[in-house]
């Protein structure tokens, strides 16, 4: 009988209510007396030297408050990146200033360089046309393709930078040579070239923004579409404004997704609240789809080189890659940590790899910045490693089920050291691939291969399995690799004189259903009600210090500091009953809701320990704080490790080259799970993603810069009728061993292992078709792409 | 300006509008109905779904002025009368059919213009009708079983987990 509420029930989301009546409550949802409207005025050349802006005739508009330039801005700090990688030979990353608005040049379509404030929306929308057209900018060439980039140093996106060049960082480069020397001896080796395609994560709430100034007190409130609050409030406060932190607030209230790009620090939140400061007034700007497109950090974009070096029966001896990764025009704030630490240190994936050695070299261009999206560098390492087995499978003839059984680290040998600097602490990979072996029926394949030759098509089968990094830590190991934050995270728990319970977290839920599953793990915890519970979140006003929600960490990261502040409630509480009940401390035992005496009948409810935390009249004062209320911090001692098998089936037309999914299989170990339904729901998502990714997604830029793909009518995203019923699992579970709750992640899996299944389908696929010269297909598997593989 | 009167939810609403002005906007700004979203602009992603005279427009791409007399109804008219969820709404909760709620509004109205002429749809029929509302958080997996179950068929059978 599966639980009905706590740990372990698929409890329904109780945010559903709000949503589905229409009463949900979006940034872009206020309605504030007083109110403004700003436009951004974007460039639309790729590269241009920024010759005179006239603000003239666009001030005389009707309804016309403020226009913003980048000259308004030159003295206040740049956007930063928060982390600091090094070059190989020792020397630090490019840096180069990343203004509120641009000045002096635009660097990419989208770049803003000027803002125009007014008292509707229409009026600063056509007042920001006669700015545009009043502006002179010299258009330079474009620098797009990553490989002319650094091979051109004549053409600079940033004049002091000579080689486009970010950094160039090895990993590990002592373990260079011996990786070399690994290679020299090896049997067999195979190479492929392959291209993660560049995407537009589209949350499909468009960023938006709010500032609002009280002239009275000096304070300022910036309502956002953020992912985290806290990291926002420091970025636009301490780093570029120069506004204290404790006179802004940042509230993200319900955000329509993120998936990584709502992470970030974006221009627009200056602008709106140096524009508050200025008129007094809140200020407010949404942005339309095209300039979603234009302006919110993308995805991916590496180009890579991967050679494995193997025995003849698959054994892998040794993995070397070389890779170009696109970071556009500027720094976004993780951009430098997504190729690197978040993909490098993935290369060993889940096997037992003695030796890899990974090369990225990081490539400004002109166009919009890259981050993290879903997945962040383990889904471009996941891809290149889980293509480059099956390409290995193919040239020895070797079964791919059972060389990555063979390959994958043994249950037997956590903690496992991998060579690319990281410690998995527990994982049983044969037990997922067994899982998926069995739910994807591999052993009736041939059947419906052949029920699908019967139709005219292809069918084919591909492998992944794939680990993942989550809930990135701990603080003093990411600080010695260049993090320039923490990572650690906060809650407090605050017991209310009746009862009640607030949660105030660090984490931020923006589809998550952190506001259901974080109140079943203090029901659990506590024996009450999950409806006693509040889950507070996205407000620096009333939520303790915390980095929010990325990269798979709730649940890991701020879950336990919930979980922890949990436990110290209860410690304070056992004090509490103690002196209640005329026991010892040491004698009272917590269950079920109850302090009770061990041993006897005596006890207190939950409840009556809190009334007596806030009406102390018998109480014990002199050694004992009144109040219920804690606050737990949490910094990981490790990353967890989530880990999976995926399985996917495709139908290809020989004829058009489409590719139809006609199954998607996935096990995963997530370690313990809290709400069965939403881990499902967020595979499911994952899933959708990597698909689109895999079939449908591409950011286009043509030679000049122009984005091709602006829109959803050229920019294709998943849809219904794209994808099935998929299959998930969560049933293999080795639960973290250094976390309190146990669980690992599982938010962006999905996106992570399911790429290489697809395209390893299709190109199984086609080789079963008897197409033994196709070897690779870029993504997105397009039909023209696929046909002109056969066909080619 | 024009003046434009519609029943909205029930409730007759007069006002003077721009002729430009979008219905999405006239809902949201003008009414305060901000339950129906915007998410394109370019009527691909169907946030803005609302039904007008019963019938599923993406109100993003409407000029306010042209559903002047019509009967609009918005996802904040979709609750049963006793403020409790209707039949579709229940299921989109019960099915986990969603999960930033931004697409939502738009997908339970299509999803109840959907049932409203096909009352037993297939799957196939809810994905092909679906087509025209984006979701980047679920995959779809849950939003088409929650369609089949709000049709009265046996979603669990049709999708395993």
């Amino acid at each position: 009988m599966p639980k009905d509420h706590g740990i372990g029930a698929s409890s329904k989301r109780r945010e559903d209510v709000r949503f589905l009546s229409g009463r949900g409550y979006y940034t872009d949802d206020s309605a504030l007396a007083g109110q403004t409207y700003a436009v951004m005025v974007r460039s639309n050349v790729a590269h241009g030297r920024i010759k005179s802006i006239n603000t003239a005739n666009a001030a005389k508009m009707p309804g016309v408050l403020a226009i913003f330039t980048g000259e308004d801005f030159k003295d206040v700090g740049g956007n930063p990146a928060g982390w600091l990688i090094n070059s190989r030979d020792g020397t630090p990353m490019r840096e180069p200033k990343r203004p509120v608005l641009a000045h002096g040049k635009v660097r990419h379509v989208g770049d803003a360089y000027a803002a125009v404030i007014a008292e509707t929306y229409n009026q600063a929308k056509d007042a920001a046309q006669q700015l545009a057209d009043d502006s002179e900018i010299e258009e330079l060439p474009a620098i797009v393709d990553m490989k002319k980039a650094v091979a051109d140093a004549s053409n600079r996106v940033h004049d002091e930078i000579p080689d486009n060049l970010c950094f160039d960082w090895g990993w590990i480069e002592d373990n260079r040579a011996a990786v070399n020397a690994a290679f020299e001896k090896a049997p067999h080796i195979t190479t492929l070239e392959l291209v993660n395609n560049r995407l537009v994560p589209n949350a499909m709430e468009p960023r938006s923004s709010i500032g609002e100034y009280y002239p009275g007190t000096g304070d300022y409130k910036l309502t956002t579409t953020s992912q985290n609050p806290h990291l926002t409030r420091l970025l636009v406060g301490a780093f570029v404004l120069g506004i204290p932190e404790n006179k802004l607030t940042v509230v993200a209230p319900d955000v329509g997704g993120g998936f990584g790009s709502k992470i970030y620090h974006y221009g627009e939140e200056a602008v709106v609240l140096a524009a508050a400061k200025k008129l007094a007034r809140p200020v407010r700007w949404t942005a339309e789809r095209t300039e979603s497109f234009l302006s919110d950090a993308h995805g991916r974009d590496h180009v890579t080189r991967i050679e494995l070096a193997s025995t003849k029966d698959g054994e892998i001896l040794a993995i070397r890659t070389e890779t170009l990764a696109n970071v556009g025009a500027y720094l976004s704030n993780f951009s430098t940590a997504t190729p690197t630490f978040l993909h490098g240190t993935l290369m060993a994936g889940p096997y037992k790899v003695p030796h890899v050695y990974v090369n990225v070299k990081t490539v400004f261009t002109n166009t919009a910045p890259v981050d993290a999206y879903r997945g962040a560098g383990r889904p471009e390492a996941t891809f290149s490693l889980e293509r480059i087995i099956d390409k290995m499978c193919r040239e020895l003839n070797l079964d791919p089920f059972e060389v990555r059984r063979k390959n994958l680290i043994q249950p037997d040998q956590f903690p496992y050291t991998t060579p690319v600097g990281l410690v998995y602490d527990t994982g049983n990979y044969q037990a997922t691939l067994d899982k998926l072996i069995d739910l994807a029926d591999v052993a009736g394949f041939d059947k419906r291969a052949a029920a699908s030759k019967a139709k005219g098509k292809l069918r084919g089968m591909g492998l992944s399995t794939w680990i993942e990094a989550c809930g990135i830590a701990p603080s003093n190991l990411v600080g010695v690799l260049g993090s320039r934050v923490g990572l650690y995270d906060a809650a407090t728990v605050r017991v209310n004189a009746t009862g009640t319970i607030s949660v105030m977290t660090g984490a931020h839920s923006h589809g998550q259903g952190h506001e259901t599953v974080f109140a079943q793990v203090v029901a659990e915890k506590l024996g009450i009600a999950e409806s006693q519970i509040e889950i507070v979140h996205g407000d620096t006003s009333k939520i303790p210090f915390g980095m929010g929600s990325y990269g798979s960490r709730s649940l890991a990261v701020c879950g336990s500091a919930m979980s922890k502040a949990v436990d110290k409630i209860i410690a304070k509480g056992k004090k509490i009953a103690a002196h209640m009940l005329e026991a010892s401390e040491n004698d009272i035992v917590f269950a079920d809701g109850k302090f009770s005496v061990a041993g006897t009948d005596k006890a207190k409810t939950f409840g009556e320990i809190a009334f007596s935390a806030y009406v102390p009249h018998n109480y014990p004062l002199e050694t004992l704080e009144p109040g219920l209320e804690e606050t737990a911090f949490y910094d990981p001692a490790n990353f967890t490790y989530p880990a999976g098998a995926y399985l996917c089936e495709v139908e290809v037309d020989p004829e058009t080259g489409k590719v139809d999914i006609a199954s998607f299989t996935c096990a995963d170990d997530f370690g313990n799970v809290m709400n069965p339904m939403i881990v499902e729901g967020q595979v499911h998502g994952g899933v959708g993603q990597g698909i689109g990714q895999a079939l449908l997604e591409n950011t286009t830029y043509d030679e000049n810069g122009q984005l091709l793909t602006a829109s959803y009518m050229d920019y294709a995203m998943p849809r219904a009728d794209d994808v099935p019923f998929y299959t998930v699992d969560h049933s293999c579970i080795t639960p973290c061993t250094h976390n309190p709750l146990g669980v690992k992640g599982c938010g962006e899996a999905g996106a992570i292992g399911s790429p290489p299944a697809v395209v390893n389908a299709v190109i199984d696929a086609l080789h079963r078709g008897g197409m033994t010269h196709v070897k690779h297909i870029d993504m997105p598997v397009s039909p023209s792409r696929v046909w002109q593989a056969i066909n080619g | 300006m024009t003046k434009v009167t519609m029943t909205v939810n029930g409730k007759t609403v007069s006002r003077e509008v721009e002729g430009r002005t979008l219905l999405s906007s006239f809902l949201r700004e003008g009414l305060g109905l901000t339950g129906t979203h915007v998410g394109c602009d370019t009527s691909q992603c169907g946030a803005c779904v609302v039904h007008v005279d019963g019938k599923a427009v993406k109100s993003c791409s409407t000029f306010a002025a042209d559903v002047d007399g019509a009967t609009v109804k918005t996802i904040e008219g979709m609750n049963n009368p006793d403020g409790s969820l209707s039949v579709v709404q229940q299921a989109f909760q019960d099915h986990h059919g969603l999960q930033c709620g931004f697409c939502t509004p738009g997908m339970v109205m299509s999803s109840a213009a959907l049932l409203a002429e096909n009352p037993k749809p297939t799957e196939a029929e809810i994905r092909h009708y679906l087509e025209g509302n984006i979701c980047r958080c679920t995959g779809y997996h849950n939003i088409v079983k929650a369609v089949l179950a709000a049709s009265g068929q046996d979603a669990a059978a049709l999708a395993a987990e």
